[in-house]
């Protein structure tokens, strides 16, 4: 891991070498650990450093990128040299964009020492009260925890320097009851180890599988769900990845409109609707930088359910002449005070998901994707989960969904996304399954 | 799916290269042997009662395309080595890309430090399949044009061909891309076994995609290409390999006509925005084997992995409906008496064939299912003995060398009709029915039951004859009850080939390619729905 100086330095020599037209240099280094458990005993664990750089030389509208991850001299030297000979052997590219010029980056929140410091034996304890929390309610976990340290630095030879450090980490779980008839879930994502939380998860996962048990069967229909921070983020991260203006542009997207170009300014969910990103909020900080060295900003994607904005590469914003808004390295779906208890309370007659599993795109057109529920589906009665029902898989659009969103909860942290619990009208269930 | 969702996996280590390096042969065979022996004794003095070390070149090139631009050429290459050790009867696993004696034998005490840490959580003594030992042994793919020496610009000339005929032919979009990939691979253990495998693999794809500005529909059609375990002498069209299927279909078997198939492509596309959307309800399936093969991987080559049987996979991939307890009755009917599934690594042009495994055990076949009826799983030294069986079945592998190594998927495949019956008189009996092509969406459940699958090109069967073209289809069905539903399986003369070139599993994520052989088969009255209005019958 590199600090900021030493980073700078490095750059500098790398750039040093360079006898290209434009040279663009990316350093990063990580450290990833992890561990991994089932049958109430670890499996793997393993921990990985590695520091690595890019060198992007251009030619006039031809490029060539190497990489490295020797640190001497003659290895700086020698990397450089290959990009060149790739950049003049390579095919000239219609979309050839010029290196950026120096940009303002505001100071990276998204870092945490707490996570820094994380060592196997940490692990192994993290697992172990996961572990215990299963065998002292007669459950068999299966986990995983991963933690991330890292670090990026940008740079060129038009004077463009950024740099920033990050830190993240994923704990997920599942409880299984020892006669296999009960299935369970729990999640903690962080930024900060200090809000890892392996025991609350498995608690959490122990509880739904306990209580999952011997689900009843209720025939696939048209539902209202209430659908959990997971599940709401398992489709909803689907509908922000596809936004893309040149896609839409294009005519192949559910964001193109008919007749051509794209449906910003168009109202195309339920008013509760806004999406926003910001890479400096405290619950889900990102890197204050794109790949290719844009700032990363706060930006409204959708607001009171009308489209404001998709996110532009450099090239098709400069054919449209617009501003070419990166995409967002996470999301957040703006929520209300409400809790999860508060949803299910409103809710007379629905259904409760806790996550959706293999999930797959149907028709792209419409957006409408396919998959199952999973670990936790329970029935709602006059505002009281009733008992556990059997899985279902269900043929829905996330667009369809935000078209159908009658309430919507707390927003809880979910990989790197804000996501609140949300109640939906009209779910589209198509078959029952009978996966525990 | 289209090529917008392809991405090469993030191979530990992996670094862009000059193409010209693809050509160097890496360190020689006795230099392994001396690094993987020093790596072995220094395990073994540390506390291993058993080491393998695993010295690996990996070598992966990818060149990406739209239209009249080449979007990316990727060269990598990842070199390092991987050691595996059992020390107070644990697993312990440690990776280095230091290839020097000192660099292994500072790995190997890790593997085996960390090993010693976990041993506190070892619930039972991890205990080996017996292997003995092979001695010097080599393998390799048996390619005739090893795609790697094959200048980058002839692929991007091929490419740009496809992309403009796709376009002649009225597509308005296509992204088109090559994959290749060559596992030069050196196992050693302290069985005694020394195995130098050339591991060569390839997929040629693409997607094209026609757009009605007035509608404001677009319609795409994938390629009807199959990964396969073959060298650049796939893409050299071949008469004899190619299959005049119905409704002027060609399709192909061990070569494939990469500019032909783009141009029936974006004809197809165009067709399909005047295609009936299909009315839901109960269908007679035709299945061909570029479409059947994925429904073979996700509904039998998953649910018999028997890590997924015994839990191990719960928290990620999920378990399965196919356990021990089925199994051991010797009479779970998994589906009809014609179905005979095996699992086979010696197969000739298939992505999962090796001569041995990632723990040196030599490449075998052996049935799964035997007319219908469940019979074994697919296992590693570690698992075989809760089977009551004595010999491991070949199924490990790592992805590269810092990846550990755990239970694969070998080649599963439908083996053909044991009576003559072609394509053709198979649809001369179908009184309702689809006929359906290629690779589409597809899901299934955690335990394998529920599944979907889509295509890539449907036509109606009515009283025995095609009619035309349909769309928006998927059929939904339980595992067990489709597979007893499997009524027809055509000749051997129909056989061919589906791959999947990036398979994943396991946390952290680690894929492999594996390829699913079969002819056309009939399933009898299956539940399709139509996607655009997602409405079951």
């Amino acid at each position: 891991m590199l600090n900021e100086q030493e980073a700078k330095k490095l750059l500098d020599k790398i750039l040093s070498y360079a006898k290209a037209d434009e040279v663009s240099v990316t350093i990063t280094g990580s450290r990833v650990g992890n561990i991994r458990y089932a049958r109430n005993t670890v499996s793997t664990n393993g921990e990985t450093d590695n520091l690595s750089f890019a060198v992007t030389s251009v030619y006039g509208k031809r490029s060539g990128t190497a990489t490295g991850n020797e640190f001497d001299d003659a290895a700086l030297e020698r990397t450089v040299r290959r990009s060149e000979e790739i950049a003049q052997l390579a095919p000239e590219s219609p979309e050839f964009m010029t290196a950026l010029p120096p940009q303002h980056y505001q100071q990276g929140m998204n870092y945490s020492e707490n996570t820094g410091r994380i060592d196997p034996v940490f692990r192994v304890d993290a697992a172990l009260a996961s572990i215990q929390e299963c065998v002292k309610n007669k459950a068999t976990a299966a986990g995983y925890l991963e933690d991330t340290t890292s670090f990026k630095a940008i740079g060129n030879n038009k004077g463009l320097f950024g740099y920033n450090k990050e830190t993240s980490g994923e704990f997920t779980v599942t409880a299984r009851t020892a006669d296999e008839k009960g299935s369970g879930y729990g999640v903690s994502y962080f930024t900060d180890a200090a809000k890892l939380d392996t025991k609350g998860a498995t608690e959490v996962a122990v509880k739904k599988a306990l209580a999952w048990k011997d689900p009843k069967e209720l025939k696939p229909e048209r539902m209202t769900v209430v659908l959990e921070p997971q599940a709401a983020y398992d489709l909803l991260s689907l509908l922000v990845n596809a936004m893309d203006a040149r896609s839409a542009d294009e005519g192949r997207s559910y964001f193109g409109k008919r007749g051509g170009g794209n449906r910003i300014g168009s109202q195309l969910f339920q008013d509760k609707v806004t999406i926003f990103s910001d890479p400096f909020n405290a619950e889900n900080p990102s890197s204050p930088f794109f790949a290719d060295g844009r700032p990363q900003q706060k930006v409204t994607w959708v607001e009171n359910g009308v489209l404001k904005a998709l996110p532009y590469s450099r090239y098709w914003a400069a054919q449209k002449g617009v501003d070419a808004v990166p995409p967002p390295e996470g999301f957040i779906m703006q929520g209300s005070g409400q809790s999860l208890d508060d949803l299910i309370k409103a809710t007379d007659k629905g259904v409760l998901v806790t996550r959706f599993y293999y999930i797959r795109l149907v028709d792209p057109q419409t957006l409408v994707f396919t998959g199952l529920t999973r670990d936790g589906t329970f029935s709602i009665e006059n505002g009281e989960i009733k008992n556990g029902i059997k899985n279902f898989r269900f043929n829905e659009s996330p667009a369809a969904m935000l078209a159908n969103l009658e309430a919507v909860g707390k927003p809880v942290r979910i990989q790197n996304s804000m996501v609140p619990p949300m109640r939906i009208r009209d779910f589209n269930f198509t078959s029952l399954s009978d996966a525990v | 799916m289209g090529l917008g969702a392809l991405m090469l996996p993030d191979y530990l280590f992996s670094k862009p290269v000059d193409a010209a390096r693809f050509l160097d042969s890496g360190i020689d065979t006795k230099a392994k042997k001396e690094l993987a022996d020093a790596a072995l004794a220094r395990a073994k003095k540390s506390g291993a009662t058993y080491a393998d070390v695993r010295i690996g070149r990996y070598l992966t090139q990818s060149v990406t395309t739209r239209e009249a631009k080449v979007q990316n050429i990727a060269n990598n290459e990842s070199f390092g080595v991987g050691i595996r050790v059992i020390a107070n009867g644990t697993w312990g696993f440690a990776a280095t890309n230091e290839v020097t004696k000192e660099g292994v034998q500072k790995c190997a005490d890790r593997a085996v430090l960390l090993a010693k840490a976990n041993a506190r959580l070892q619930k039972e003594p991890v205990k080996l399949a017996p292997q003995k030992g092979l001695g010097e042994r080599s393998w390799k793919t048996p390619i005739e044009i090893n795609a790697f020496k094959i200048p980058v610009k002839e692929k991007v000339d091929l490419l740009m061909k496809v992309n403009s005929e796709a376009l002649k032919a009225g597509a308005n979009f296509i992204n088109s891309a090559l994959f290749f990939a060559n596992e030069q691979k050196y196992f050693a253990s302290t069985d005694g076994s020394y195995i130098d495998q050339d591991i060569h693999r390839l997929w040629p794809t693409f997607t094209v995609t026609v757009v009605d500005k007035q509608t404001g529909k677009f319609k795409t059609r994938d390629a009807l290409s199959a990964p396969m375990g073959m060298g650049y002498e796939y893409l050299t069209p071949k008469a004899s390999e190619k299959i005049a299927g119905p409704q002027g279909l060609v399709l192909y078997r061990y070569a494939y006509d990469m500019v032909e198939d783009a141009v029936q492509a974006a004809r197809q596309a165009k067709e399909k925005h005047t295609a009936k959307s299909v009315k839901p309800g109960e269908y007679d399936l035709v299945l061909d084997p570029n479409h059947l093969g994925l429904t073979i991987h996700e509904s039998v080559g998953h649910p018999l992995e028997l890590d997924r049987v015994l839990g191990y996979e719960a928290n990620y991939a999920g378990t399965s409906f196919c356990t021990l307890d089925k199994w051991k009755s010797g009479n779970f009917n998994f589906g009809s008496k014609i179905v005979n599934i095996v699992a086979d690594r010696k197969q000739p042009h298939f992505l999962n064939t090796v001569g041995y495994d990632d723990e040196g055990v030599p490449a075998k076949e052996w049935d799964l299912i035997k007319d219908g009826i469940l019979v074994n799983y697919q296992a590693t030294r570690d698992q075989v003995q809760l089977l009551g069986q004595t010999e491991s079945h070949g199924c490990s592998y790592a992805d590269n060398w810092g990846s550990v190594q755990f239970q694969r998927m070998p080649n599963v495949s439908l083996r053909p009709g044991r009576e003559q019956l072609s394509v053709e008189d198979m649809i001369k009996g179908v009184e309702k029915g689809i006929y359906i092509l290629g690779r589409g969406s597809y899901s299934i459940d955690q335990q394998r039951y529920n599944f979907q699958f889509g295509g890539q090109v449907f036509y109606e069967i009515e009283n025995g004859k095609i009619t035309g073209m349909l769309d928006d289809v998927a059929y939904q069905s339980n595992t067990q009850h489709f597979w007893n539903q499997c009524v027809q399986i055509c000749d051997e003369k129909d056989y061919r080939c589906f791959g999947t070139f990036f398979d994943g599993k396991g946390q952290p994520g680690q894929v492999s390619a594996v390829s699913h052989g079969c002819s056309t088969s009939r399933f009898a009255k299956i539940n399709v729905l139509n996607t655009n209005s997602s409405k079951t019958a």
